[in-house]
Parts: structure tokens; sequence; C-alpha cells
């Protein structure tokens, strides 16, 4: 993207008492500026917002309001939200990290589905008895889906590194052989009495809850929020362990900004690749696994509702920090969990929608500069 | 009838801004009908706004403009060609799988839907002869070499009916012999009634081929037209950088030590798998310079891509301290000492939107103190790169800032900062000033010759004849991916004929032929 050679013509309409003139910056804006620019598109992608709000007949503010009130009004509320940001933020860190290497990964839907599977599997083939300890049952469930993950993002990673193939495509495509998969086995081997949904798990195969603590301290009582939003925020400390401060990391840089040059200093493209690919399937397939243990406690075919690409938009609003795709993701579950007030589909998803184009029009502001010039001053 | 010395063009107080930088301040500028006048200046000196200004590609921000004495205002370079002024831009705006002709003819309005294109190849091929510019109207573009794509668009420019010629730096791309070649037309063009333009930080091309020269440094005029006989080129020279230039550094004089890089008949393909290096066999010993000569494309890239493990060569070997290097991978040459500053220095050699200490670090984040187990210790890093700034002296706001926002002689010191703090055993420099202005020459030609000194063998592979004449030891002339001789430096004349292609043993059978 360096090109700083073009520079757009500035536009000068006749009759306007100024001309509108886009310069490419020539200096870096401050450190803030990024955040800056995200946090205005923001708002300019909720007044959009509220703009259809109106139209379809609704109050805007008040929608706001209510949507701010259901998602942070109480602790319980709260808790809800978190509940919803937990995949959100392990899907946000599985994209970018295959950002970070300019692998445009957008499978982590299927990703995060074969990664319920594999944490299905455990239960249900099963490969622990229904009566293995919690301590040894949760954490088997977890590591099978993050390999099933792995795998599914190994597929794509391999055929980008051997043959080429553009992952973009591949991932999609891999997205509807996951659900396609997931089908086939509640709908077949897993199902309970014909219904499109595998037996309940059993008690201890269930991510812990606040809840569950509620007899040590009532604070707790009721709250949803599961063990699983530990482990995002734990995997947003690891993953920005690995960007910024590890060797692979700085492979991983280098080579999403100049593979060039990252050939040129000796590193091995095609396994950073398969690596990278694997890597991120295997958080989005932790997504699916938490998911499953955490709140479905059971193997159906509606367990997300497209958190893998949410997950595309989160990653791009964080501007590839881990530690902003937490609070992005909080965001976004809260948008998830009260939108569903306003509307079960349509408006949410189409303010998420209006978020991402506002995102990536901001991103020119970064790179360009654009001043007004009045006619009068310039001569 | 116009007399000689009516000014066709005249440019007055021309002022031009960029973001951040003063492109232009108050140039004037003109240029006599029929004559050659030089624009001269360093890299970013603002010759080329200037020019672009009058193309019409940009628009002043102050100043007035006339043409055949007339008041102009280009709002595109549309309005400059109907003006009778045509810009031959450095890097040609062909379309390579047509025919010259249809290049030629391509955004005009005749012919207007049926292409006629026989009669017009006949056309093309008249004003060809007509200016010396031969090339065969029917051939595709990618067919031709660089110096007939050259003349291409000279006839471009020639049949829009351009009497105005800007050229900028038209010769880069040329071989010595074709720069001759060159020169020749451009001054049968001036009998032809053309005027010139010529924009060149070549002293001794603008010495020779120009009446008058106007000197620009930092967007101001230095020298407004003088007769280039009234001048010497050290006298442009100063008025060029405002300082005495060295042109002569302190060769090494030392005697070159054990053998360090040895390649045995190397034969490689290039990416279209075509072949490129046919054949190189040298040698460099410690603490000497070994400098390749040739015109680019004549399998140089390829050469060094193979020496530092980034290419496959399908015969011969590559040895460094004995050991074979080719056909293993870039790491396992960087690890044995492998320096490379490769020619395309934003594309390969940098990581831009990185930061200074990202692009510092990138040879050596695999081995301590900087890699720690799997970690890079990002103190020591900074530290490293902390020390690297100051000791090459680059200019950056801080270790932190992105290497995009540096300057390209910056940048290069950035990798050759990079590569040097590795102590390497051999360098391979691929057009290492390539760019530069020639401050910034100077301070990468010491460079070079203090790695020397210490000891490093340097394979530096240039177009710049006058660069390899002052670093050298020795000098080999690739042509054709083959090697066609090599000499002590000082016969520039046999190296030129080597560039294009004669071996030394058919030159010297020659000479003595010729003295027989």
């Amino acid at each position: 993207m360096s090109d700083n050679a073009y520079s757009p013509p500035s536009k000068r309409r006749k009759g306007l008492p100024f001309r509108i003139q886009i310069e490419p910056r020539l200096t870096e804006p401050p450190h803030w500026y990024p955040y800056a620019v995200s946090l205005g598109a923001l708002i300019v992608a909720l007044t959009l917002g509220g703009i259809m709000i109106a139209l379809a007949g609704g109050d805007p503010l008040r929608s706001y309001t209510h949507i701010a009130r259901a998602s942070f009004g109480s602790l319980g509320v709260f808790s809800d939200t978190m509940v919803k940001a937990t995949p959100l933020i392990l899907v946000g860190l599985a994209c970018t990290v295959a950002f970070s290497m300019r692998l445009w990964n957008i499978g982590a839907e299927g990703q995060l589905f074969m990664g319920a599977f594999g944490a299905s599997a455990v239960v249900l083939i099963p490969l622990l008895p229904p009566e293995t300890s919690r301590w040894i049952f949760i954490p088997v469930m977890m590591l099978a889906g993050f390999l099933a993950g792995a795998v599914w993002g190994f597929i794509p990673g391999f055929l980008k590194a051997l043959y080429n193939v553009n992952e973009i495509i591949s991932t999609l495509m891999m997205n509807y052989i996951a659900f396609a998969w997931i089908n086939f086995f509640v709908f077949a081997v897993w199902s309970e009495g014909g219904f499109q949904m595998s037996p309940m798990f059993p008690k201890n195969a269930w991510l812990p809850r606040l809840a569950d603590y509620a007899k040590e301290s009532p604070v707790l009582a009721g709250l949803t929020t599961h063990m699983g939003l530990f482990l995002g925020l734990g995997a947003a400390v690891v993953v920005w362990f690995i960007l910024y401060r590890s060797r692979w990391g700085y492979e991983i840089r280098l080579i999403g900004d100049n593979p060039q040059a990252a050939n040129y200093a000796g590193i091995n493209i095609k396994r950073n690749i398969i690596l990278v690919m694997m890597f991120s399937g295997a958080l989005a397939g932790l997504a699916g696994a938490s998911e499953i243990s955490g709140v479905v406690h059971r193997l159906q075919s509606s367990i997300s509702p497209g958190y893998g690409f949410t997950g595309i938009i989160i990653a791009w609003l964080a501007k590839l920090n881990p530690f902003a795709v937490v609070l992005v993701s909080i965001l976004f579950g809260a948008l998830i969990l009260a939108g569903r007030e306003i509307q079960p589909s349509g408006i949410p998803k189409l303010i998420q929608g209006i978020i991402l184009v506002c995102l990536i029009a901001g991103d020119f502001i970064l790179r360009y500069r654009i001043s007004v010039i009045h006619v009068a001053q310039e001569s | 009838m116009p007399n000689l010395h009516q000014l066709v063009v005249e440019m007055r107080g021309i002022t031009k801004r960029f973001p951040g930088v003063l492109a232009n301040y108050n140039v004037d500028f003109d240029l006599r009908h029929g004559e050659i006048h030089t624009l001269l200046g360093e890299n970013g000196a603002g010759k080329s706004t200037l020019m672009n200004v009058l193309a019409g590609l940009y628009q002043q921000d102050a100043g007035t403009m006339l043409v055949k004495g007339k008041s102009v205002n280009f709002s595109s370079p549309r309005d400059a060609i109907e003006a009778g002024i045509g810009m031959v831009h450095q890097h040609f705006m062909l379309v390579p799988s047509q025919t010259v002709t249809e290049n030629i003819l391509l955004g005009l309005d005749e012919p207007r839907f049926n292409l006629h294109l026989n009669d017009y190849d006949q056309i093309i091929a008249e004003l060809g002869e007509r200016f010396g510019l031969k090339v065969d109207p029917r051939a595709k573009i990618w067919q031709l070499s660089v110096g007939e794509q050259q003349r291409v668009e000279l006839l471009k420019m020639l049949y829009r009916g351009a009497d105005i010629l800007i050229l900028d730096e038209p010769t880069a791309v040329l071989a010595p012999q074709e720069i001759e070649e060159f020169f020749l037309t451009l001054r049968s063009m001036v009998v032809e009634g053309k005027s010139v333009i010529f924009i060149s930080h070549k002293l001794h091309e603008v010495t020779e081929i120009s009446d008058r020269v106007t000197v620009l440094r930092k967007g101001k005029v230095t020298a407004a037209g003088l007769e280039i006989k009234d001048i010497t080129r050290q006298e442009l020279a100063h008025q060029m950088v405002g300082r005495e230039v060295v042109f002569r550094l302190e060769k090494n004089p030392q005697k070159p030590g054990k053998m360090v890089l040895e390649i045995r008949d190397v034969h490689a393909q290039n990416d279209k798998g075509l072949p490129a290096v046919q054949g190189v066999s040298l040698q460099v010993r410690s603490g000497e310079i070994l400098g390749l000569a040739g015109v680019a494309g004549n399998g140089q890239r390829e050469l060094a891509q193979v020496i530092t493990g980034l290419r496959k060569c399908s015969q011969g070997e590559v040895l460094l301290n004995g050991e074979v290097i080719s056909n293993r991978t870039a790491r396992f040459s960087i690890r044995r000492g492998l320096a490379y500053v490769p020619e395309d220095r934003t594309h390969v050699g940098s990581s831009p939107n990185l930061s200074v200490t990202d692009n510092v670090i990138m040879k050596k984040y695999r081995t301590p103190p900087l890699a720690r187990g799997w970690a890079i210790d990002m103190g020591i890093a900074k530290q490293f790169a902390q020390e690297l700034k100051e000791a090459y002296d680059i200019a950056a706001p801080t270790v932190e800032t992105p290497v995009r926002m540096l300057s390209g002689g910056n940048l290069q010191r950035v990798i050759l900062a990079r590569e040097i703090s590795g102590e390497p055993a051999v360098m391979i420099a691929v057009q290492p000033t390539r760019g530069l202005d020639v401050g910034a020459i100077e301070g990468v030609h010491r460079l070079l010759l203090a790695q020397c000194q210490a000891g490093t063998a340097i394979l530096l592979i240039s177009e710049e004849l006058e660069e390899l004449r002052s670093l050298s030891n020795r000098i080999m002339v690739i042509y054709e991916g083959q090697i066609m001789g090599e000499t002590q430096g000082d016969e520039m004349e046999k190296i030129g004929l080597m560039m294009t292609g004669t071996p030394l043993t058919q030159i010297e059978e020659q000479g003595t032929a010729e003295y027989v």
C-alpha cells in the first residue's frame, strides 16, 4: 500500500468559494490518531443507523438508550453482554492473527463450528466417560476444539502455501462444508429423538458460570458469564505477546507488511502461511468450544449468529490490536444482545454493516489529509 | 521563420508547493528555439516538478508561463500537447501487448473507428526515418529493447506535433553506445527545428549535449541559462550541491586477502523461465571490491539472487569460504555471513510500515542477545537501533518511525547499517546509490569503502560507471548473462564496448589489428 506517488486531484467546483484538496499524508499522524478515527467512524455509523431507525418509524435516541440499558444497565445484563462478547473476542483474535500477515481468513465461522464439533465429539463419541471429572473434561474439550479449528485452518493454509489457492475463496467455501458437516451429525448421528440437536451434555462438561459460585459470594448469583471469558482474555494477552514480543510474531508482521522483504530476510513464508492459518483456525475453534460448553451445552446447527463474520469487523475496528479486540467485542456483544430487543435481525445487523463501511472509509482519512482552501485566500 | 534566439518557452516566478515541501520557489526558466537546454539538479531538486508544470500534469501555485509568446495556463497534459509540448517520462507509458503504431495512436481522435493500421504503419515508419528514430511500427512493445521503447515515446510526441520536447532523464536506461546514438538523434531533431529540455543529473552528459544549462537546488535556481562553454564541470557540480564534491575517493590501498566468494560457472533462469545467467564465474577476495558493470536486465539481478540464496541455479555453484551456499536458503547464507544490499530498497530491502527498529533487526532477530528463546528482547532491539541510528547518522525522528517516512538516502543508511552491523564476510551490493542525491551517494560510498577496509569481500553490481571506477579494485562486465571481460577500471571505452556485447578478447584482437 505504498502509493505515495499517487495524489488525487484537487476538486475545484465553479461557483463555490472554496475547494477541497486531498493530499497524501507525508508525516506520521500521532499515536492516538487511528483510534480517534475509529471512534469517529463509530459515531458517524451510529448516527446513520439512527437515521435508519427513524426512517423505520422508531425513535433513534430511545432505541440507543434502550440498547445501552439492556446491555450495560445492570450487573445482570452486563454479564449477558460478556457472554456474547466471549466468542467474539476469540474470533476477533483469530482474524487479527491472520490479518496481521494479510491472510484473509474469512472462514472463522466454519472454524468456530468445527471447534464446537471437536469439543462435542469428546462428549458424544464419547472420548471420555460422562462421569469424568470437570478438571479433565473441560481442558480436553477445549483442546479438541482448538485442534479441530486448527485442522480446518490447515486445509486452506496448506492449499495456499503449496498451490497458491486464494484463501478468501477457500476459507469461505470451507464454511459451508463445516455447516453441512455439523448438520449431518445433528440430523443423523447424534440426533436426539429425531430433533436437530444432540443430547444435552453432562454437567461436568459445562464451563463453570459465575452463578455457580453464588454460594461463596452471593454477588455472583444469576450471572451467566462463563469461564470462556477468561479464556478469551488470556488469549488476548497471548496473541499480543506473540505478535509484538516474539520471533514468530515478528515474522508474521514482516510478511504481512512486505513478503518480499521477509523472503529476503530468510523467512520461510509458506511454513508461516500454514502455521498462521492453523493458529487462526485454532482460536476460532476455541470460540466454538467455549460457546458449546459454556452456553449451548449441546451440539446443534444454530450455535452462532455469525460470530465468525463479526470477528472480521472486530479485528478491523480494533486495528489488529489484541487488547482493542476485547473492547470492541464487548461493544458488539452489547449490540447483538440488546439489538435483539429492537428486532431479531434486520436493524442491528444493518448497524453492524454501516459500522464496517464507515471504518473502511475512515482509513482514507488516515492516509490522506483533507483540507478546505478558500479560493479568496489563495490569490 | 523563427530566428535562433526566439524564446519558445518562458516560465516566470513558478512556485509549486506539496504538503510539507516547497518543490519550486520563484523559478525562472526559458527555452530558445532550436536549442538543447539542460535542467540540472540533484534528486528532489524540483526538476521533474517544474517540467510537470510545463507539461500540464501539475498546476503551479504562482507564476506565469508563456509558450511561443502566448500566455498559457494548462489544466491537463492535453492542453500542453496542443501547445506543442511533449514530455517523455522516466517511466515509459506504453501498452506492452500492443504494437508501436497502436501505442502512438492511442488516445487520439483520428483514426476514429477503423484503425487503417497499414496506412499508419507507413506514416510512423516515415516519421521515424526523418528523425533517425528507427523502430519497426508493427513490433509489439514487449519485444523491444528499452532504447527502442524510448524511441517509441519520442515518436509518440513527434506524431502529436510536439516541437518542444521535455526528456526526463532519458539516458538513465541506456548503455553508453545507445547514449551516443541517442545524442545523435537529439541533434538531428534540433536541426529539424525542435527545441529540447533535457533533465539530468549526470554532469558529463550535460556538458556533452547541451547548449545551455539551468541548475536547480532545493527548488530554487542557482544558475540560470548559462552557456555550457562558459562553465566547467566542477562549477556545475558546485551549483548543483552547494559545496565542493569529492569526485575521487581514496581507493582501498590494501592488498586483497584470501578468497572469500567464488562463483563457478553459474547458470540461472529469470522469472519467465528464460536463461538469464549463462555461465558466470568470478572470485572476490577479502578486502577488495569487485565491480560488475552492465546495463540493467543482463542477468545482474538473477546473479545476485543466486548468490544470496533467493533463486535456484540450474548449473554451477557458489562458494562462501569454501562452503557451497547456492541452492540452499537465504537463511543459510545469512548465517554464514553474507550481506545483501538489494537493488529495490522499498520493495525488497525494507518493510515500509514497520519501524526503524523492526527493520534493523531483520537479520538478527533469531540470534541472541536479540532473541531470548522464542521471544525478542525489545529493549535490546531498541537500544541496538538507537546505536545504529547514531553511528550511521540516520535522520529519523525516533527509532519507532516507520521507514516509509524516511528519504531514500536515509532508508539506504538503514539497510547498510543493518547489513554492515552483521560484520559480513561477503557483501553483495546492487545499485546501492540508485536514485540518491550526490551527498547521500558520497555517504554510501564511504561506508562501502570502510567495510572493504574492514576485510569484507564486496561484489558491487552497478550501472554507474563513475561509481564502479571510483570504488572497485577490478571491474567485470556482464552482458546477456555472460562475463565479457575484466579490466582494472580505467579503460572506459572498453567497458562501454563490453556493456554492449563485445567480449574483451575480441576488442583486444581488433585493437592489435588496427595497429598492425
